[in-house]
């Protein structure tokens, strides 16, 4: 019942964040131009049209489905490894999609449109999944938690010594389109693209409604799980195969964003409400959303009059203070 | 109908090495074994075969009459619950929440539960003395309180056949011997004698006393001797893990001393 309330009034929150979205950008529009473009009511100007419904609604739209995908990600990989540290970026997973999107960016510059995107999609989530698969290889081999973040950030390293040397290599605008587009930003993605970027972020994140029920039976270890009748090792590879369709599809688009996908779901658990997944998915993809769309209008919002902050230098200031929470408090998600 | 039963098993991780071999054990309804043997003996090896995860060596396991590899996933569920002393995550879910996964083997895709699953959850806290907290989070309970609730958990389960690798080994002497108790009654109440426990321990004397069979590991030879208690404690079998040291085991009053 109360979860329900605290529901609607995280999706409440979201859509209020929307507007708020839509109105600020590098262009100062009145509130009524911009109700006007979208609706296509009124006698707007064509400039101020491409402004809103080409450049602001898929950048907010975006920002919005990233937080949602990076956040049901990461609440995945924490209970799927046992690890409440676990999170797509911080374990590596988004630099195993970037070195993907890198060798593509770095191999085909000249490869453009919807192939090049697809080529983009398929090598970050082949990135991302190398990284998972060590992840996994050494979860069966170490107990500790802990030394299996090590291992997670020490891959991701390893993918940016990899990405450096390509980069060694490269054209100086390919360095350059990299470089940019690993600030990590909510305005790469097209008009025209935003309906593929939502359906290969979407249906994903959707799909975890399955698995609510054996999520809560891994939150009590791999034996009770089984003993429950969960089939252990196929739920587990399930769920990191949608972490990673989930993170490789954000970072194709939008770069290596941080700390979303670990901090969101501590987020949602500290709601005064169930820590079931029942509740905790659905609270941690409206969190995901909100917190995207709060990074996006923090990023544009002193846009008028010095350019546009980059992602990854907002989510840290978001993400930094929850974990250390967390990890100041770690009793309350673990026993032993 | 014996709720569990072996013939011939090996239990271990090499085919080479058993742990354990030549195992012929049967466990009747309305018994509570205790299994007892020193450390790296080989007892969780046992408790992990039989549980199905770990595979056997060789040999049969049946539960419940019928054969363990022809079993689902799910109608196993039904048969067998565990009890374990395993790390948790689940810290933040409270006690109701936690005892409800053991509906989970009767639930659909969803785990939606229906009136009766929420009943049988309640009499479980109840049997398992727990009820009082079940708004509670894990994380906020004594580790002898978060015991009873895996235990709630495994009733909720409604198997014929319990598994618990030590689980009084966090408690201290008032929990254990509660934990004990509280086992003994669950066995005796369920309806028809169906239900039985086999438990391992270290902390012989709360267990010997409510134990109707117990399973001495052998160390020496690899096997395991099973028996009602009385037989197993006169025969010399519980001294012979630590002879040379001097310590024996006392029937009379159901644990270890030095002599």
């Amino acid at each position: 019942m109360r979860s329900g309330i605290i529901l609607f009034i995280l999706a409440l929150a979201t859509a209020a964040l929307f507007p708020a979205g839509m109105l600020l950008g590098s262009v100062d529009l009145p509130a009524e131009v911009v109700f006007g473009a979208l609706t296509g009511r009124g006698d707007i100007d064509e400039v101020a049209r491409i402004i809103v419904v080409e450049t602001r609604l898929p950048a907010v739209v975006t920002s919005c489905v990233a937080g949602l995908a990076l956040a049901v990600a990461g609440l995945l990989m924490q209970t799927a490894f046992a690890n409440p540290l676990a999170g797509p970026s911080i374990m590596g997973i988004s630099t195993g999609a970037s070195l993907g999107v890198a060798v593509v960016l770095m191999a085909f510059p000249a490869m453009l449109g919807f192939w090049g995107r697809l080529a983009t999609i398929g090598s970050a989530f082949a990135g991302a999944m190398c990284v998972m698969g060590v992840l996994t290889l050494f979860s069966s081999l170490v107990k500790s938690s802990t030394v299996l973040l090590i291992v997670g950030i020490l891959t991701g390293y390893l993918a940016s010594s990899a990405i450096s040397l390509l980069n060694f290599f490269s054209t100086a605008e390919s360095v350059h389109s990299y470089v940019l587009w690993g600030l990590g930003s909510f305005s790469g993605v097209s008009l025209g693209e935003l309906p593929l970027f939502c359906i290969l972020a979407i249906v994903p994140a959707a799909l975890t409604s399955f698995y609510a029920k054996p999520l809560d039976a891994l939150l009590l270890g791999e034996r009770y799980a089984s003993n429950v009748g969960v089939n252990v090792e196929l739920t587990r590879t399930m769920l990191l195969v949608i972490s990673g369709m989930l993170t490789a599809t954000v970072t194709a688009w939008c770069g290596p964003v941080g700390f979303i996908g670990l901090a969101v779901p501590h987020i949602a658990r500290m709601l005064p409400a169930s820590k079931t997944h029942g509740f905790l998915l659905p609270a941690t993809a409206l969190c995901g959303a909100a917190t995207g769309l709060l990074c996006q209008i923090i990023s544009t919002a002193p846009a008028l009059s010095r350019g546009v902050i980059p992602v990854n230098a907002i989510t840290p200031l978001i993400g930094v203070p929850v974990i250390i929470y967390v990890l100041l408090r770690r009793k309350n998600l673990s026993y032993s | 109908m014996s709720n569990l039963s072996t013939h011939n098993l090996s239990a271990g991780y090499d085919a080479a090495h058993p742990v354990l071999e030549h195992l012929d054990m049967t466990l009747e309804g309305g018994h509570i074994a205790v299994l007892i043997g020193p450390n790296g003996s080989g007892k969780s090896t046992l408790l992990r075969t039989l549980s199905g995860a770990l595979s056997p060596l060789g040999g049969e396991i049946s539960i419940a009459g019928r054969k363990i590899d022809g079993i689902s996933r799910r109608e196993l569920a039904r048969l067998m619950a565990i009890v374990t002393t395993d790390a948790t995550l689940a810290g933040g879910l409270t006690v109701g929440e936690t005892v409800a996964i053991g509906r989970h083997p009767y639930t659909g895709v969803f785990g939606r539960q229906s009136k009766s699953d929420r009943a049988i959850v309640a009499a479980a806290m109840e049997a398992a003395g727990i009820a009082h907290k079940a708004r509670v989070r894990l994380a906020e309970l004594s580790d002898g309180e978060r015991q009873k609730v895996m235990i709630a958990r495994a009733v909720a389960q409604q198997t014929p056949l319990l598994l618990m690798d030590e689980p009084t080994s966090f408690l201290d002497v008032g929990a254990r011997i509660d934990t004990m108790a509280l086992l003994r009654r669950l066995v005796d109440d369920a309806p028809g004698r169906t239900m039985s426990v086999l438990l391992s321990t270290h902390d012989i004397g709360p267990a010997y006393a409510v134990a109707d069979d117990i399973w001495a590991v052998d160390p020496a030879k690899h096997t395991i001797l099973t028996g009602p208690k009385a037989t197993i404690a006169s025969s010399g079998i519980l001294d012979r893990p630590f002879a040379g040291r001097g310590i024996k085991f006392d029937a009379d009053k159901g644990d270890y001393f030095a002599l």
